[in-house]
């Protein structure tokens, strides 16, 4: 390959990168066909990478390969439709595709309609976040599967079912208007929170698939909260997403150890993303509209000013999970409002709230055991402790979690 | 887009209703009916007797087995249909919200196939 060769190659693919989920998003929006989109994109960048070696990169690539793309389209539309005679749908599908090619134009960019679409309560709420990550992000149905832990078949089968869901349901690809927005945004959250939730479980990042996962959530929720700067709640989010990116270098020790929030190395966090998360909680706050995302990245700028004071605000952290539990009632919270509660009142405090949560329907839930036995062991109960640790030990994935656990019962001395 | 709206109701809540339960029932399906028509979005719509009034027919190697009652027997069973023409499904959710049988039951949203042609 010659040197304008090897220049076309990595254009192309710099292009791919940064333009995928914006041309999925411009010829999506317009066809309402997702699989069709993605189809008839990788045959034009595969076009772009036979051509422009060639004929050099032409000055708007978005545009040529959109152009590109629209032509692949109607191609496969026409293949499909031959046996049907002519279709109406085939003009109307040249026309609202058409910009120009070799136009300066700038193609617009619809990505967070493709969101909204992804994320529509129509669509199966497990799948909502792999589709974005593949609409958006171009990631193949196998990297989604392994980060999932679902096969890759079932993964490519729900998305391809998600996808003709938005076609033939009619799905609508647009942002939507103020009165439905406050209903329909969470939906968008969550999934990219959910994306980033399994990344998160991989800090080690032993699993690159995962670690790119939560930087390429924390991208969906940049982009996000670019293109939504009046949403509290997509701040809230980002923020929350950068306070635990932050911490990613400390929560494992060099040996591969879990480290504990209480017991990382605050100089090992990344100084830069805790302050952009604090920033980006100030602006949230001048919103005035409180939500769950917010008061989570609260409890998380709560535990980092131990970088700062010494120690983190842990009455802010039971406040904060107070007003999170009167808004989700979420064991979940409970169990962490607890735990917080044990470091203002005591480790007794902190049991009998725990005890207070619904405990059968989190008995397969590894950090209520955890919880019980930390409290219990702090209390001074070790014969307590002892078989709460066991159940923590018996329900945890991560070896590096499961040994700190195991450590932690030792610790304790006595009895098996 | 066309959809039908296709609606699910326990039968046993309308018998138990009053007479003037009933009217208001009544006068909220008139209601919302005109205004799908108003919005130029309601193409047909029916309302059904109850399913203990259905008559079940299969044909098995020619030979046809009519069968007393409904197909499948549920709860809620199906009361009628709405079918409409709107831009979107955000736009047919939306008039399926504002079914009164999205209250005393659901409401089931299904595209139609475009006729060819």
């Amino acid at each position: 390959m010659t040197e304008s060769g090897e220049d076309a190659h990595r254009t192309a693919q710099a292009v791919a990168r940064r333009s995928y989920g914006k041309l999925v998003a411009f010829l999506a929006a317009r066809t309402r066909d997702v699989a069709a989109a993605e189809d008839a994109l990788s045959e034009a960048f595969a076009a772009a990478l036979a051509h422009w070696p060639a004929t050099g990169v032409p000055d708007n690539p978005e545009a040529w390969l959109i152009a590109a793309a629209k032509r692949k389209a109607i191609d496969a539309h026409r293949a499909r439709r031959r046996s049907e005679g002519a279709s109406p749908h085939l003009a109307l599908l040249a026309e609202e595709l058409s910009i120009a090619p070799g136009t300066t134009q700038e193609i617009p960019d619809e990505r967070l309609a493709l969101l909204f679409a992804c994320a529509h309560p129509a669509i199966d709420e497990a799948v909502r976040a792999p589709l974005m990550l593949q609409t958006v992000l171009g990631f193949d149905a196998a990297t989604i599967a392994s980060a999932f832990l679902v096969s890759p078949a079932a993964m490519s089968q729900r998305l391809v079912r998600a996808k003709t869901k938005i076609r033939e349901s009619g799905i609508p690809f647009r942002v939507p208007q103020r009165e439905d927005l406050d209903e329909r945004l969470p939906y968008v959250l969550d999934a990219i929170y959910a994306a980033y939730a399994e990344g998160w479980s991989d800090p080690a990042g032993t699993d690159t698939s995962q670690r790119e996962l939560a930087s390429e959530a924390i991208w969906l929720g940049r982009l996000a909260a670019m293109l939504l700067p009046g949403e509290p709640e997509a701040l809230g989010l980002l923020a929350l997403m950068l306070h635990g990116e932050a911490r990613c270098a400390a929560r494992r020790s060099d040996a591969g150890d879990f480290v504990p929030l209480s017991e990382q190395d605050t100089a090992q966090w990344n100084g830069a993303m805790i302050d952009e998360a604090e920033a980006l909680l100030r602006r949230a706050a001048q919103l005035h509209a409180i939500g769950r995302f917010q008061l989570e990245a609260a409890v998380q700028s709560a535990h980092a000013r131990r970088r700062v004071a010494g120690a983190p605000d842990w009455n802010a952290v039971v406040a904060l999970y107070d007003a999170l539990w009167e808004k989700t009632a979420s064991p979940v919270i409970a169990i962490n409002r607890a735990v917080a509660l044990a470091e203002t009142k005591g480790p007794r405090a902190g049991l009998a709230a725990l005890d207070a949560v619904n405990a059968s329907a989190l008995s397969q839930y590894q950090p209520y055991w955890s919880a019980r036995a930390h409290l219990l062991a702090r209390a001074g109960d070790h014969d307590a402790a002892r078989p709460a640790y066991d159940r923590a030990i018996g329900l945890e994935i991560d070896p590096a979690i499961r040994r700190f656990l195991q450590k932690r019962k030792a610790a304790l001395g006595g009895g098996q | 887009m066309e959809y039908m709206l296709v609606l699910f109701s326990d039968p046993k809540g309308f018998a138990a209703m009053t007479p003037a339960q009933m009217e208001e029932t009544a006068g909220a399906y008139y209601a919302y009916t005109q205004a799908l028509q108003k919005e130029k979005a309601l193409v047909d719509s029916r309302r059904l007797k109850p399913a203990s009034d259905a008559t079940t027919v299969h044909v098995e190697q020619g030979k046809s087995k009519v069968l007393n009652g409904p197909y499948i027997e549920t709860k809620e069973e199906l009361a009628g249909y709405y079918l409409i023409d709107v831009p979107d499904l955000d736009a047919a959710l939306k008039w399926a919200a504002r079914c009164p049988s999205a209250h005393h039951g659901h409401v089931e949203v299904r595209p139609i196939w475009p006729m060819p042609g």
